[in-house]
């Protein structure tokens, strides 16, 4: 009885490694693929298109690759500007936002803050053909700007802080900090900030990932090549003057992963920790 | 008196550190917003066109649209990719939801499952599309060598022709990119839980089958339910993965409603107008759907309290006859 039930115990322990260690396979194959291919010349790839071990192409696929339009610094240059100007405003605006939520009694602070729960999930694709229109009236195409300015206004990034500001705020600090002769926008940027530093990283990580990924609207807004970002770089790829050159793709595809897989496996535990805490909001 | 004037005082600094967020949001949001509903009733067309005038019939892109053939299989596409990915998403994570927060039994190296499993979620959508075109290749490409091999198949298969395996494939990526997040979200619901309730259920001798059923489940709904919207919102403006893996073909099997736009607008036609409605008629779609499932998250909550309440009077009741007695 007992060893029938401790067997029962066993078979179904290995179910679950079974079950797990095959997902993180199905998780790594693709990039291990796309890793390995990028080193393999066509020819290899043709003969045999699963390569597990690395070859010795790796720089013949790169000459092939830049011999073309996909030009990874300039992508990864325009990313890194949008990324990071985006970042930085979506953080620092909606901490500030948050604040004035949280530290001040204000008329109409209650109907503002169901204002932002209101337009908390409005989609911007919604609203693309009327924000291209506009952008092509003033002429901000082919601009970095209205992909980094927009970030200012996240209504769920507001809200994410003002939970954070709410439970982490002693309203007692800034009383002294006033008595102290302390000046409200000063008592913000010195004293309030550091303290929401951990929320400020866990979101920063998010928008930055987000924004790095955005495919949209670059698409429509960037038409010169000394504009685009990495995800309209790689949809160059997809294109026919890489059609028989399979390594140069793979390569191309593995340099826009490559930053990404980076950043993730050294942060991987806050990531993971961030996706929590943003479930727990509700 | 001193405390009521100095609240007054400060009030206008909750303006003041309010005004970038108001005037970004007006600007950038807003008014592409109005403009965009105020273009699905223009004539605005072409490149460089500046003669705008709204329609005699301002409903008339409205009507274009709903009876473009093309659009009504954006639709179907949309709803049919995101169904087919959502179920297997949110089965499989609930089944590593239970695993990984099972009681008696910890699995090893569960944080390094975890970091895998969530992996693909934060890939660039653009480069995924493309290296699965590749993966997917047709005579030669991994996946029908694997198969090959295998001996799942004994013909290459055009992964990239049929309607059934092009919309499959986008389904599949949808759900191997999304799966990991949600699973991360439930564990995070499951370790929310009150533990005193398990451990009650555990001295009652209930089995962890019977604990997940009947504990963890019920507590999770408010959580899959709030998966299920923000899926679906997601779901609805796919654009990034059919856009790239076959560029809405083959015979638009795989033409989400937002590519459906995106072709509208951008891609040699210009039809801004017609493109505005769609996107109009999308939003209204994203917003009925997202009520409806409010209404049932919010009617199951009532149900739920009141059942609550319900018992809760009648423990008074019978404690009261006890003191009676």
């Amino acid at each position: 009885m007992n060893n029938s039930i401790r067997t029962s115990r066993t078979i179904s322990k290995t179910i679950v490694y079974v079950v797990c260690i095959f997902l993180s396979l199905l998780s790594l194959f693709p990039f291990w693929m796309m890793f390995m291919n990028a080193t393999r010349s066509t020819f290899e790839i043709q003969q045999n298109s699963i390569g597990l071990l690395p070859s010795k192409f790796l720089l013949s696929n790169w000459k092939v690759l830049e011999g073309k339009s996909f030009n990874p610094m300039i992508g990864f240059m325009n990313s890194m500007i949008i990324s990071a100007g985006a970042t930085i405003g979506a953080v620092y605006f909606s901490s500030l936002t948050a604040y004035a939520l949280v530290a001040y009694t204000w008329k109409l602070r209650q109907p503002f803050f169901t204002f932002i729960m209101a337009v908390l999930m409005l989609p911007a694709q919604v609203y693309s053909i009327g924000f291209y229109q506009f952008m092509y009236q003033i002429h901000w195409t082919n601009n970095l700007l209205p992909l980094i300015l927009p970030s200012i206004a996240a209504p769920a990034m507001v809200f994410f802080m003002r939970q954070y500001l709410l439970a982490t705020l002693p309203l007692d600090i800034v009383d002294s900090a006033r008595i102290d002769g302390s000046k409200e926008f000063y008592t913000f940027n010195r004293i309030v900030l550091p303290i929401m530093k951990p929320a400020m990283a866990t979101q920063a990580i998010f928008t930055f990932v987000i924004k790095w990924n955005e495919f949209f609207l670059p698409l429509i807004l960037l038409t010169k090549k000394e504009r685009y970002t990495m995800p309209i770089m790689v949809s160059l790829l997809r294109g026919d003057i890489y059609k028989t050159e399979y390594g140069s793709v793979y390569l191309g595809l593995s340099l826009t992963v490559l930053p990404l897989f980076v950043v993730y496996f050294l942060l991987a535990k806050h990531i993971i920790a961030g996706v929590a805490l943003g479930a727990l909001k509700e | 008196m001193i405390m009521r004037r100095k609240t007054i005082s400060y009030a206008k600094y909750g303006y003041i550190f309010s005004i970038p967020f108001v005037l970004t949001f007006l600007i950038f949001s807003l008014y592409p917003l109005l403009y965009t509903v105020l273009i699905g009733f223009t004539n605005l067309r072409g490149l460089g066109f500046t003669d705008i005038k709204v329609l005699e019939q301002p409903f008339e892109n409205y009507k274009l649209i709903l009876n473009n053939p093309s659009f009504q299989k954006s639709l179907f596409n949309t709803l049919y990719i995101w169904v087919v990915g959502f179920i297997p998403q949110i089965s499989l994570a609930l089944l590593l939801t239970a695993w990984f927060t099972n009681r008696n039994f910890k699995v090893k190296g569960q944080g390094a499952f975890k970091v895998l499993i969530y992996m693909p979620n934060i890939i660039t959508a653009a480069t995924i599309a493309i290296l699965f075109h590749t993966l997917f290749g047709y005579p030669k490409g991994p996946i029908n060598d694997l198969f090959l091999k295998m001996g799942w198949i004994d013909s290459p298969l055009n992964f990239h022709i049929q309607t059934w395996t092009a919309r499959g494939v986008v389904s599949f990526i949808q759900f191997w990119t999304w799966y990991g997040n949600t699973m991360i979200v439930l564990i995070a619901g499951v370790l929310g839980i009150n533990p005193t309730l398990f451990e009650a259920a555990e001295i009652d001798g209930a089995s962890p089958r019977q604990i997940f059923f009947k504990i963890t489940l019920p507590r999770l709904k408010t959580i899959i339910l709030y998966t299920l919207v923000t899926s679906m919102v997601g779901g609805m403006q796919v654009f990034d993965i059919p856009k790239l893996f076959l560029l809405g073909g083959p015979d638009n099997a795989t033409l989400t409603l937002n590519v459906f736009i995106y072709n509208q607008a951008f891609s040699g036609t210009y039809l801004y107008n017609r493109a505005s409605a769609a996107s109009m008629i999308a939003f209204l779609i994203i917003v009925i759907l997202s009520a409806v499932m409010f209404r049932i998250l919010r009617d199951k909550d009532a149900v739920l309290r009141r059942k609550w309440e319900r018992e809760e009077r009648r423990r008074q009741r019978v404690e009261a006859r006890e003191v009676n007695a």
